[in-house]
């Protein structure tokens, strides 16, 4: 799970034009792992067992690991690390993490984070556990030791079964994840949530700035206000041919 | 550079990431047929890129996906999405689009895929010859695509809809949307949304324009009570024109539309609607 500045309508990049500006926005869990984290406390709900929580991220990560224990998980990890980790990284110290836990049987991951969007870091950790990875994941079914599971792929859903354990990837649509309630919240504050520092190894994916993109330069033409610039719409919407 | 291309048949997207690797030396373009394993069509892909100094495939959902399994299995790093290439620093959209990132990209061979729309195809590209990989006899197939179930769609599909008509928080409820159906249903539109609305639960996922929902092209996208967050636009700039129906003349959206009316989409909706239906009467 990824914590992730809610950015608005314009981004603005502090002075090293390294990160995003953040001093004035919220944070959020990126949209995809936000269904994650609903699916399996779903799963766990149903069928039982533990739902386990993992972030790599700054200190403040506590406040979406608390979110995620608020509405039902059990436990969580914090990886610290003040500054972003390429994929690689990432993915192995996630890796490290696992390897000293009990054997998971399932392990979500969002298909791709909302800000960096590297599209890798699940596919590199079933590579090292060995697990088979479904990407892009609307659907999920575990049933005897297999998980079921569709993504759609334009025009049809691809249907995938593979034993457990396995690594899955999923995209928001997934399920429509709950707000936390309010005793949620308070239960959150007493759940373990363990905090590591893993040692940040060279970036093979190496940022070297960020540049937010030019605007298309466009001032929208005012029609006009209220139900009186109603004429003026179709005839907008006549020259373009659509009405 | 030599450049091996994983192209999908019949695939614009394939044919950008085809004409952006021709500009970076030699291509030589493979394919892979059958049904869908990505374990198994990485380990064709690899043996077959050989030395090749770069793997590159289309910034598509498969296209990602595979290339993320064969910088794994070949344990180098992966530049998801790129738009350019300048000796190994590559730059890549972050967020949707909505920022842009350069990166050193410290691995051999250098894999990427190519931003969808970053580049255009060309004829060239096109009349490549392709040749068809074979799935290594001890690949893993554990994964494999086991049925492709058709949709079954019923109504305009957001993706390819000429017209969209989309509402925001503005619209205020589920019930809010009567107005937004209306004019869709005389447009011969699509039905949108923004996050806000299928976080709330007004209308399903599967309505929601934006980063994590679909990305459409029509020509005409009209964005009912929508501020304009990253994330929506990121979903809705493929669409030629832009109309913001909004009550804040400040509004993000405005920076990115073509059109604006100022006002409560609650009136100027159905005003618009009431003034089409006078217009095809006449």
């Amino acid at each position: 799970m990824k914590r992730v500045p809610i950015t608005g309508g314009r981004m603005v990049l502090t002075e090293d034009e390294q990160a995003i500006q953040t001093r004035h926005l919220g944070f959020t869990i990126s949209p995809h792992e936000e269904c994650a984290v609903e699916e399996a406390v779903r799963i766990v709900e149903a069928q039982g067992g533990e739902v386990v929580v993992l972030t790599l991220g700054p200190a403040e990560a506590e406040e979406q690991l608390r979110d995620c224990l608020a509405i039902g998980a059990d436990r969580g990890i914090l990886l610290r690390a003040e500054e972003e980790w390429d994929p690689q990284g990432t993915a192995a110290a996630i890796v490290d993490v696992i390897r000293g836990e009990e054997p998971f049987d399932l392990i979500l991951f969002g298909n791709e984070s909302a800000d960096a969007g590297n599209y890798q870091v699940g596919i590199r950790v079933a590579y090292a556990l060995g697990s088979p990875v479904v990407n892009g994941l609307k659907k999920i079914e575990v049933r005897d030791g297999r998980v079921r599971c569709e993504r759609d792929v334009g025009g049809a859903r691809d249907v995938y079964e593979v034993p457990l354990p396995a690594v899955l990837t999923t995209l928001e649509g997934l399920n429509l994840p709950r707000y936390p309630s309010v005793p949620g919240r308070l239960r959150a504050k007493s759940k373990p949530l363990a905090v590591l520092e893993p040692a940040r190894p060279a970036s093979k994916l190496e940022k070297l700035r960020l540049v937010v993109p030019e605007g298309q330069g466009k001032q929208a033409e005012i029609l006009g206000s209220g139900p009186e610039a109603a004429p003026k719409v179709v005839e907008v919407m006549q020259a373009l041919g659509v009405a | 550079m030599s450049t091996l291309v994983f192209v999908e048949p019949d695939d614009e997207l394939s044919l950008q990431a085809l004409a952006f690797a021709r500009q970076l030396g030699d291509v030589k373009a493979v394919s892979v047929a059958g049904p869908y394993a990505p374990f198994a069509w990485a380990a064709a892909i690899a043996t077959a890129s050989g030395d090749a100094e770069a793997i590159v495939a289309a910034g598509s959902d498969r296209g990602n996906e595979l290339l993320a399994h064969v910088a794994a299995r070949l344990d180098q790093p992966f530049a998801a999405n790129v738009t350019a290439v300048d000796g190994d620093v590559v730059t890549r959209i972050r967020w949707g689009g909505s920022l842009y990132e350069e990166a050193r990209l410290h691995g051999s061979p250098r894999i990427l895929t190519v931003a969808p729309h970053a580049h255009a195809a060309d004829a060239q590209a096109a009349s490549v010859p392709v040749e068809q990989l074979a799935i290594p006899t001890d690949a893993d197939t554990t994964v494999r695509v086991l049925e492709s179930v058709e949709e079954q769609s019923g109504g305009v599909s957001l993706r390819d809809a000429k017209v969209v008509v989309s509402g925001g928080r503005g619209v205020g409820s589920a019930e809010g949307f009567t107005v937004i159906e209306e004019l869709a249903e005389l447009l011969g539109a699509a039905v949108g949304c923004s996050r806000v609305v299928t976080s709330a639960g007004w209308r399903p996922h599967t309505d929601q324009v934006g980063q994590t929902g679909t990305k459409i092209s029509a020509d005409l996208y009209v964005a009912c009570g929508i501020s304009g967050a990253t994330q929506h636009i990121a979903g809705a700039k493929g669409a030629k024109k832009i109309l913001a129906i909004n009550s804040d003349v400040e509004a993000p959206i405005l920076a990115s539309a073509d059109y604006a009316v100022i006002g409560d989409l609650h009136e100027i909706v159905p005003a618009i609607s009431a003034e089409l239906r006078r217009v095809r009467e006449a």
